[in-house]
């Protein structure tokens, strides 16, 4: 028996983010483009829309330099704690940076934050298409995860659920009332493969679509989806010295994300040749897999426990309260 | 060359590898480091002193290409006769060293042989870059290793012409030898891709033990891909990238391209063809590192060169 219609308010108000890590090149081109588009409709005078839509370089400094980031991860930002800190001229540009973010695009947890941030990603793991998002139960990100896997048929696409309260939530997506990140592999930092972009650009029209249709009153069906909750991580085995790697992952895992991963299978390969085995007691799915820029936060790959989650069917109803938890339905005003 | 067609040259003695060259290709920095700490075992041979080196333990600790300036563009004749001081590029400061240590450049003192180990986010497989058609000690060895890993092939890249060759690192040795493998993001370590570069490597050092024990190679030729020409991306007003290797193109190192075949894709969709006068065979199809150097790609043509008979003096 399916589920009740949940009513949730429409999403008037889109931010689609490039850049949050400056050698992540897809979201970069993704977004540039979107500028260019947009201003063409501008001086085509066709801007009507359902929906209001920014397209923004989150970490133009490290854009412009191609790297990940110029003092600190913008991307573990915006915690709370993080954004209400004392700011000076020796604070690290991307914590400024996230300040103003918040002030274009929250502030977090207020009336006043945009309805939905899409952040754009790149991993060097092989993971396909993945929605990332602290919550299992946001049913505005699961119904758009839902689109997206039925409308992109060539490449898998999966949801990954960071099971974190919102106060510990640290990503740039947390700064709207609702948000996940589009995280697209496998791609180099530094490159743009121009399949992965037009992974990319279709996944953010796809969500804009729904978007639309979803304000426009649209009933979206319920249905089951797979979710993978994060778990845990595992990093390399490293030199007590030096704190160097001395293995990489074996040549079994690379490339398997989200392959089931087995107590005594194959995890790492040392330098000498010898396999050393995942030691966990439960089986779990492995993802993120051998990602440059985990080397340095100490992690080789993560793991997480995937199961089924039922998707409510969805409506969008005007005058509703903004729901204090996202997800649930609200009585209708008089 | 003495009689015979046979090209006389000294025992190789003093060798090197290079590792870290930049600091974010990660085979060539854990194998160097590896045989630094531990065991050189692997890489000993009868009658050589193999010498390991970091070359830019800046960029290395940073994970990043480089400090100041590509290390592998800086063993120019200006850089190294330029005078000492702190004043001058990090990068600059470690060429002069490295001449100090294994060259002089172009000098009877200088290393034998010097590998200098390097990755390549291009679908590069295992690729041996050659910088002189004349050099027959490295003709032969790359004879040597292609026959040793067959049916696994091993490309060789032939970069001479004075317009597009570098003033590389391993440049300050009498012959020097270019190992590109690939792919292989920035910054990671790839299991394959790691053991790939060992296995090249070890031939090489065999090719040179066998040499110095009075091994005398017969002539050979050697299937060559000479660096022809290089391509950059199309661009806007402002320098930036208004297109992409098109997916036909993507991951083709080696294959042929002729006229009209797709080769970049605008981020609106649209297809621009190649449109040159004939087939080429493209490579270091979009290297992360080369989008600041303006290089898409490089065109290559195929070559047969000849090699004498070579043994020791």
């Amino acid at each position: 028996m399916e589920r009740e219609r949940v009513y949730l308010p429409a999403l008037s108000r889109v931010a689609v983010c490039g850049g949050t890590h400056g050698n992540e090149l897809s979201g970069v081109h993704v977004v540039r483009e979107r500028l260019k588009e947009k201003q063409q409709r501008v001086d085509d005078e066709e801007d009507e829309d359902v929906v209001s839509v920014s397209n923004i370089l989150t970490n133009p400094r490290a854009v412009q330099q191609c790297r990940r980031y110029t003092e600190t991860d913008l991307n573990r930002c915006f915690t709370r704690a993080t954004l209400s800190s004392a700011v000076s001229d020796r604070t690290p540009y991307e914590i400024a940076r996230s300040q103003e973010l918040n002030i274009l695009l929250g502030p977090k947890g207020s009336p006043q934050a945009v309805d939905l941030v899409c952040d754009l990603h790149n991993t060097t793991a092989n993971m396909g298409v993945c929605v990332i998002a602290y919550s299992d139960t946001d049913w505005i990100c699961l119904h758009i995860f839902k689109y997206l896997q039925h409308h992109m048929s060539d490449v898998p696409v999966r949801y990954i659920h960071f099971d974190l309260p919102c106060r510990e939530a640290y990503s740039l997506d947390s700064l709207g009332k609702h948000g996940f990140a589009l995280e697209i592999g496998p791609q180099p930092h530094g490159v743009v493969r121009s399949n992965v972009y037009t992974y990319m650009k279709t996944g953010v029209e796809l969500m804009l679509d729904w978007v639309r249709l979803f304000n426009s009153g649209t009933v979206f069906a319920g249905g089951l989806v797979e979710v993978y909750t994060m778990v845990s991580a595992i990093d390399y085995p490293r030199e007590r010295h030096t704190h160097n790697i001395m293995a990489a992952i074996h040549p079994e895992l690379q490339d398997q994300d989200f392959c089931l991963l087995r107590p005594n299978d194959p995890l790492f390969e040392t330098f000498s040749g010898a396999t050393l085995r995942y030691q966990g007691p439960e089986p779990l799915y492995a993802f993120f897999i051998n990602e440059c820029a985990y080397y340095e936060k100490g992690i080789a790959l993560s793991l997480a426990r995937r199961r089924s989650v039922e998707v409510p069917p969805v409506q969008m109803k005007s005058g509703l309260e903004h729901p204090g938890d996202p997800g649930t339905s609200e009585e209708e005003e008089d | 060359m003495s009689s015979n067609n046979v090209a006389s040259f000294n025992e190789a003695r003093r060798v090197a590898i290079f590792g870290g060259t930049h600091g974010n290709e990660m085979s060539g920095v854990t194998l160097v480091n590896l045989w630094m700490m531990n065991s050189r075992e692997e890489i000993q041979r009868k009658g050589v002193e193999t010498q390991p080196f970091i070359t830019n333990p800046k960029a290395v600790e940073k994970c990043s290409r480089y400090v100041d300036t590509d290390l592998n563009r800086a063993f120019t004749t200006e850089n190294l006769s330029a005078p000492h001081g702190k004043d001058l590029p990090y990068e600059v400061q470690r060429a002069q060293e490295i001449n100090r240590l294994f060259g002089p450049k172009g000098s009877s003192e200088a290393y034998d042989v010097i590998f200098d180990l390097h990755n390549t986010t291009s679908n590069m497989g295992c690729t041996l870059i050659l910088e002189s058609s004349k050099d027959h000690f490295n003709l032969q060895m790359m004879n040597y290793i292609k026959k040793a890993i067959a049916p696994d092939s091993c490309p060789v890249l032939l970069n001479e012409d004075p317009g597009l060759k570098y003033a590389t690192a391993r440049s300050v040795a009498k012959h020097s030898v270019g190992l590109e493998v690939g792919p292989q993001p920035q910054g990671v370590l790839r299991s394959n891709i790691f053991e790939a570069m060992r296995i090249i490597l070890k031939h090489a050092l065999d090719f040179i033990e066998l040499f110095n024990e009075g091994v005398e190679f017969p002539p050979c030729t050697v299937d060559v891909f000479k660096v022809s020409e290089r391509m950059d991306y199309p661009r806007d007003a402002n320098g930036n990238i208004i297109a992409m290797v098109h997916p036909n193109l993507q991951d083709c190192d080696w294959e042929p391209l002729t006229p009209g075949d797709p080769m970049f894709q605008t981020f609106d969709g649209k297809t621009i063809p190649y449109e040159g006068a004939g087939a080429v065979y493209p490579t270091f199809i979009n290297e992360a590192a080369y989008y600041e150097k303006q290089q898409a790609f490089v065109t290559t043509r195929r070559e047969t060169l000849a090699a004498n008979a070579i043994r020791k003096v």
